[in-house]
């Protein structure tokens, strides 16, 4: 066990904290308050190799591991979880399916495109009827001479209407249930693919969250990600990836709210002290950045787990589990030591509060996290 | 092309402090950082090379965790790195330093030389100038913008004064130092720093090394004629006058003050 972090990773934390107070900090109420994608941002995120941290130098990646690409998601949340999770859903759920799935003709033409940053990335496998119980596919594709012609709506579709690609799931056969799902590569440009409505959200307002809708969309043959039936095990073996940067993206959330909490208390002043002199604003300090540090070492662990090639499922599910709880728990309780001045947008505290709900939801809730450690510790 | 930028590692702060007894800089705990100006050096070389091709190495004399330094600027786009490092190289004053930076640079070979104005920590603005002196090569200091001419090995360099600029054609090979106002630098990148660690490696140069290019009487404490007499920080001076007026009382309370010692 050894719990420092390399020179290597060093540097890289140092480099994505220097990026996320120069370049996304300053934009990052913005962003939130007129529900923009930050494009501009994540032209630079492409040009400094964060937008595919983990991915081979060959395909156009930063060629680091997993542990650099959460440190990345973290450093980003810190200051932005927008921005966090638009990294996250880009290569988690988009770039890395097509690397680890791919066939070289795909990573040829989309991963090399996706870890550089020139296109973004997304990910399509919930629908109205198929949340959480994802095996309830409507979304259809059907096999004609050289093209499958897919149809269906999915929705809550991460950064769906910046995207240039996106990993669909559909039923290739429906009697044989989750065996019947295939997964495909599928361009903003193929006839018949449409963004549909964008939704009005809580928070993380910045990432383009809307519906993809799929009316007799022609897919070539070659665009198919693994064979016929694969679908189902490709989302699942996708979503174990994202939820690592999910815990990544609820981590930093919790950090950063810590951070800015501890130069608050130190500055406001009430019954002549500073806050951070009563004992209360101490202990509620020190536990909580106890709680972070062991959201931490779950969610770094995660992504050694990944980078050893072990099996990872159940590691990421307790990452994503504890860090999005503690995200929402220690966001609300620095909101509190932030008094009335935390209500009000002017403060980021009141942001990030907003923005970590939505991590014990997405990429599998927190109920879900929990049926796949029980069903790792064989409780049934 | 062959670039060769000259970084150093310094404490990341303008106000070190000192040892009252000794006079010598407390740099425990402080976190090092590539000298700011020099970062700006590093930067023009990359943009150089990034419009016209070449090669650019960067080089800095210091203890082997210096190597660190040198990794970021790798880390930047650099081509390769040299520590030049060395018990006897140890005390070096601007001279010595120069002097022992000139013999490497003459072992690896150049069209252009690129330093920062000055370092944070001492300030002097010498080791360039010293070093196009010890070469005999012309140099341009102060540089806010650099271009290559496209037909031939040479630069117009527009270099600042206070309150004017000199636009000069400097014929490479040459010498150029760069202010912090000469560009933004960029960002270390993930793919370069995964190259500086993984696969690109720090070179170190010891005096035997470059010994055929410089004296071992001109090096480290011996070859350096400076002497510290004191070492002191400044004092802070008394509070000023504020006065909260309209513009033309504001104007004339200026004015009494310059008349009073008889600056007008």
């Amino acid at each position: 066990m050894n719990f420092k972090l390399s020179k290597k990773h060093s540097l890289l934390q140092e480099v994505f904290r220097k990026f996320a107070a120069k370049e996304v900090e300053p934009v990052a109420a913005e962003v939130d308050e007129r529900e923009e994608f930050p494009y501009e941002t994540v032209k630079k995120l492409g040009r400094y190799g964060f937008m595919g941290v983990p991915f081979p130098k060959e395909y156009g990646g930063g060629g680091a591991d997993n542990l650099a690409y959460a440190m990345c998601v973290e450093e980003l949340s810190k200051v932005c979880a927008t921005t966090g999770v638009i990294v996250s859903a880009h290569s988690s759920l988009c770039a890395a399916p097509i690397f680890e799935s791919g066939t070289t003709y795909q990573k040829d033409k989309y991963l090399s495109k996706l870890a550089k940053g020139e296109w973004i990335g997304a990910f399509g496998l919930t629908e109205a009827g198929a949340g959480t119980d994802a095996a309830m596919q409507q979304t259809t594709a059907v096999l004609n001479g050289e093209n499958y012609i897919l149809n269906g709506t999915k929705i809550f579709i991460t950064n769906a209407d910046a995207a240039h690609v996106y990993i669909i799931i559909a039923m290739t056969d429906k009697s044989k249930g989750t065996r019947g799902c295939s997964a495909f590569i599928v361009e903003k440009d193929f006839p018949g693919f449409s963004v549909g409505k964008k939704e009005k959200k809580m928070g993380i307002r910045g990432s383009a969250t809307c519906e993809l809708i799929l009316e007799d969309c022609v897919v070539p043959k070659e665009n198919l990600l693994g064979k016929e039936g694969q679908g189902f095990k490709i989302a699942m073996k996708t979503l174990d990836g994202g939820r690592i940067g999910i815990a990544a993206q609820a981590l930093g959330i919790a950090q950063g709210a810590i951070d800015i909490t501890t130069v608050y208390v130190k500055e406001r002043k009430q019954f002549g002290k500073r806050i951070s002199q009563f004992q209360n604003t101490q202990f509620e300090l020190a536990d909580m950045q106890t709680t972070v540090d062991a959201a931490r070492l779950l969610t770094y662990r995660a992504a050694c787990f990944k980078d050893a090639g072990e099996n990872y499922s159940s590691q990421a599910a307790m990452a994503k589990l504890f860090a999005s709880e503690a995200a929402s728990d220690i966001t609300r309780r620095c909101l509190q030591l932030h008094g009335g001045y935390g209500y009000i947008r002017e403060y980021a505290i009141e942001r990030m509060m907003r923005d970590a709900k939505i991590t014990e939801i997405y990429e599998g809730t927190s109920e879900v996290q929990k049926m796949v450690v029980a069903a790792a510790m064989k409780v049934n | 092309m062959k670039i060769i930028v000259c970084i150093k590692q310094v404490p990341d702060t303008n106000e070190v402090k000192l040892d009252q007894e000794t006079g010598v800089l407390i740099r425990d705990g402080v976190p090092s950082i590539i000298n700011p100006d020099d970062l700006c050096g590093i930067e023009a070389a990359l943009e150089l090379k990034d419009k016209y091709g070449g090669h650019v190495t960067v080089i800095t004399m210091g203890p082997p965790q210096a190597d660190v330094a040198l990794r970021e600027a790798l880390a930047m786009g650099c081509d390769a790195a040299h520590l030049i490092s060395d018990r006897l190289f140890g005390g070096a004053d601007t001279w010595a330093t120069s002097k022992t930076l000139s013999g490497a640079i003459k072992k690896l070979g150049y069209d252009l030389i690129i330093t920062g104005r000055q370092a944070i920590d001492g300030d002097t603005a010498q080791v360039g100038p010293q070093i196009a002196e010890h070469l005999g090569i012309p140099q341009v200091t102060y540089a806010q913008e650099i271009e290559k001419l496209e037909n031939e090995n040479a630069f117009v360099v527009l270099r600042q004064y206070e309150d004017r600029y000199q636009k000069i054609k400097i014929k490479a090979p040459a010498l150029i130092t760069a202010l912090s106002t000469l560009n933004s630098p960029r960002y270390m990148s993930v793919g370069g720093i995964v190259a500086a660690y993984d696969e690109l490696e720090v070179k170190t140069i010891t005096y035997e090394d470059i010994k055929d290019f410089v004296e071992q009487k001109d090096i480290g404490l011996k070859g350096s004629p400076t002497r510290v007499k004191k070492s002191f920080t400044k004092t802070a001076k008394g509070k000023g006058e504020l006065h909260e007026v309209p513009d033309d009382e504001a104007v004339e309370i200026i004015i009494n003050k310059l008349k009073q010692h008889y600056v007008i």
